[in-house]
């Protein structure tokens, strides 16, 4: 299938800028080189803890942002560098929703105006006329479509949510990016909106980037899973083998780390990897692979090569010297061990096989579900 | 009051008929709190009616979402909404918080500044702002330390080292000079931590403590904080949104909605037999990590209540799938007292506990 959105080697570097000349002195390297695809009617998930580039690799994607080096590629398009006017008619088919209810929403405007905003923009006369659309779109969000004449200070937070999807949804997008769609919301209204995300992508068709930090819902809700860390992606796959054969240490130690609401597993604790430290400063990633300072199974050629991304398996791609044996499981719920045999590649022919004893985590005889 | 609830209340220390000169056999006692702020719309009841008791030694989890009044109960038991600025009444507060055998409410309020920092601290959501930019961390926590000890600098800055180190900050010596501005995130909770466990607290209360971290920070923290209080044995109070943090830490579970407690019990029967169809709701609201899950989730629908108007009744009636199972429209006109649900378990619903139990077990936990 011909890929929605492809994305080649993406870099953003922010220059940092010091002195009375503004001498560039450095850059924060946010995204550092990025390849992906986001296929038709699927739903990508990006995870990644803060700071890793995971929403500036949004919004160089929707080109909020204008990528320093690499190409993003939309139904074979290049965008990459599209100035303001050529970009219009692509906005109709990108739209993104925001993470916070109450920024993205000018407060002096009605819902009416805010959801109808990208038809005056695009000079789209929907069929019907604009009111009646913008109703449409209110009730197919689950609002009230009479509500057209309040401003967003009159709703709640899920509600506001509900109209940063209608104002995405108004001009029918093909792909539609939600940067932490659900992480301002409490957890009662949080499955609320992802269920009126997995409804609307059935009914419309919608092709999603969601970007969260939550790997609950990320495990919910996408078909597959980019992992980043420091602006780089260092594992992607399909959910099923990601969250149940995690092969890059990173991915696993970050799903260990999630508490499970579950008091009964409180005796599992032996098997969490505590990852030491905090992440390093973007300004300047550590060389070679860049979890190297903080992965328990790092060698020398961790830190003077950097592994590149490569299909380990199939639909599971990993950036990592020494990846996760099949045979070692994170998470108790998922016991039935992969049987897949590792294409080999020189870079998985050079990476032990065998489980390493000294793994803190090789004790998991924690109950399982 | 029904009178099997005075019967079984009594029998586990449930506040009844509250006096004030019955102190309580529990380390903390929290009868019948509430703490409602007057506003210009209106009297705001952010806490309604809330009892619970804690043992030294063990750790009870709050859960609720926003604007359940879970953050005003930890303000409350510290004391810190009783005098507003200029000493003006910011809260109009009543019933009692017994701790240690001592009433807090009723007490001088100087009685309760002395107590506050050296019997009871305190752990914020956010270090950044809840530390002073202007000093250096260090400085910090040596004036949390001097305000009760008599010691000299010399040993305050041995002690708060030791503690720095203690909850794991490297080089505690050299951060010690540091500004919170200098510390990441998750230093800068550990920092926190170590204030408030400078003078040796029985009673820790953490809000959110986690909540603005990431997840291997979180673990680290939860992890940090369980050593801690094997190693302290004090009492805590933890106060989260995120069931799997309480999952992970606390001893007993108390669910708040609409300022009062809808569900109290041990952790593992509030996960494994909730009792009160919002438990339901939060349960069912919550994606899982820890299987894969194909099924939609079954969100709470409508919103939290307002809590300058709280719903008649039950305050979750208007949300609640079940309103109309007890009959008589019993759920709108009167409010369900906390009855025995269980082993040391109580729940505030108005559904027998059969129907209850028999709805939990058939038709929600085998779609979780």
């Amino acid at each position: 299938m011909e890929p929605l959105l492809k994305v080649t080697g993406l870099k953003k570097h922010f220059p940092i800028k010091k002195g009375l000349l503004q001498r560039q002195t450095g850059a924060v390297k946010a995204v550092d080189g990025i390849d992906f695809e986001v296929l038709p009617g699927e739903t990508l998930g990006v995870v990644g803890e803060s700071g890793c580039g995971k929403s500036t690799m949004g919004r160089l994607i929707t080109r909020l942002l204008e990528p320093t080096d690499g190409t993003v590629e939309f139904q074979g398009k290049d965008i990459s560098h599209l100035g303001v006017g050529g970009m219009r008619p692509y906005r109709r088919d990108i739209q993104m929703i925001f993470q916070d209810p109450y920024g993205s929403l000018n407060p002096r405007h009605t819902v009416g105006t805010i959801v109808s905003a990208p038809f005056k923009l695009q000079g789209v006369e929907p069929e019907g006329g604009v009111r009646k659309e913008v109703q449409r779109l209110l009730g197919l969000v689950g609002l009230n479509p009479e509500h057209y004449n309040r401003y967003p200070h009159e709703f709640s937070g899920g509600q506001r949510q509900r109209i940063g999807i209608a104002r995405a949804l108004a001009l029918k997008p093909k792909l539609v990016v939600a940067d932490e769609p659900v992480s301002a919301l409490d957890v009662s209204i949080q499955a609320q909106v992802v269920n009126l995300l997995d409804d609307l992508q059935q009914e419309l068709g919608l092709t999603y980037v969601i970007i969260a930090h939550d790997l609950s819902v990320i495990r919910h809700v996408s078909d597959r899973i980019a992992v980043m860390y420091l602006g780089k992606i260092v594992e992607l796959a399909d959910r099923k083998s990601l969250y149940e054969n995690p092969m890059h240490p990173y991915t696993r130690a970050l799903m260990s780390a999630v508490p499970i609401p579950d008091p009964r597993r409180r005796g599992a604790k032996s098997e969490r990897i505590l990852l030491t430290g905090d992440v390093p400063s973007p300004i300047a990633p550590p060389a070679g692979c860049r979890f190297h300072t903080r992965c328990w199974k790092a060698t020398e050629v961790c830190k003077t090569q950097e592994p590149p991304l490569v299909e380990l398996r199939p639909g599971q791609r990993v950036a990592c010297h020494h990846p996760e044996n099949a045979d070692s499981l994170t998470i108790p719920g998922a016991r039935e061990s992969v049987e897949v045999s590792i294409t080999k590649k020189p870079e998985a022919a050079e990476a032990p096989k065998a489980a390493e004893p000294a793994e803190p985590v090789a004790k998991d005889d924690a109950p399982g579900e | 009051m029904t009178d099997k609830l005075t019967k079984t209340g009594a029998a586990l220390g449930e506040p009844v008929a509250p006096s004030k000169d019955a102190p309580s056999d529990a380390f903390l006692d929290v009868r019948d709190l509430k703490i409602h702020f007057p506003t210009d719309d209106g009297l705001v009841k952010s806490v309604d009616g809330l009892s619970f008791q804690l043992e030294k030694g063990k750790t009870l989890g709050i859960v609720g979402e926003s604007g359940s009044g879970k953050s005003v109960t930890s303000l409350g038991i510290m004391g810190l909404h009783t005098v507003g600025q200029y000493g003006r009444q910011k809260a109009r507060i009543s019933g009692e918080i017994w701790l240690n055998g001592r009433e807090l409410l009723s007490a001088d309020p100087d009685e309760v500044r002395r107590m506050r920092g050296r019997e009871m601290a305190m752990i914020f959501q956010d270090p950044l702002s809840a530390m002073h930019p202007y000093y250096t961390v260090g400085h910090q926590i040596v004036e949390a330390y001097r305000v009760h000890h008599k010691v000299d600098k010399k040993t305050a800055r041995r002690r708060a080292v030791e503690l720095l180190d203690r909850v794991g900050i490297p080089e505690p010596a050299k951060r010690f000079e540091n500004y919170p501005h200098e510390f990441s995130g998750g230093m800068r909770q550990r920092a926190m931590i170590a204030m408030a466990l400078v003078n040796n607290p029985e009673l820790l209360i953490a809000d959110e403590p986690t909540t603005a971290l990431d997840v291997t920070v979180q673990a680290q923290i939860l992890d940090l904080m369980r050593d801690l209080q094997k190693e302290f044995g004090s009492a805590v109070v933890i106060i989260t949104h995120d069931l799997g943090v309480v999952a992970e830490l606390a001893d007993d579970i108390l669910v708040m909605y609409g300022g009062r407690c809808v569900e109290r019990g041990p952790a593992e029967s509030v996960f494994y037999e909730p009792q009160h169809p919002y438990t339901w709701g939060l349960l069912g609201s919550m994606p899982r990590i820890d299987r894969e899950q194909t099924e939609r989730l079954i969100p709470v629908k409508g919103n939290p209540p307002s809590l300058i108007n709280i719903p008649s009744g039950c305050a979750f009636n208007p949300r609640c799938p079940y309103a109309d199972v007890p009959k008589g429209g019993i759920t709108r006109t009167q409010r369900p007292e906390l009855a025995l649900a269980g082993d040391r378990h109580f729940s505030a619903c108005h559904m027998p506990q059969e129907e209850r139990t028999r709805i939990w077990t058939e038709e929600i936990a085998p779609k979780l």
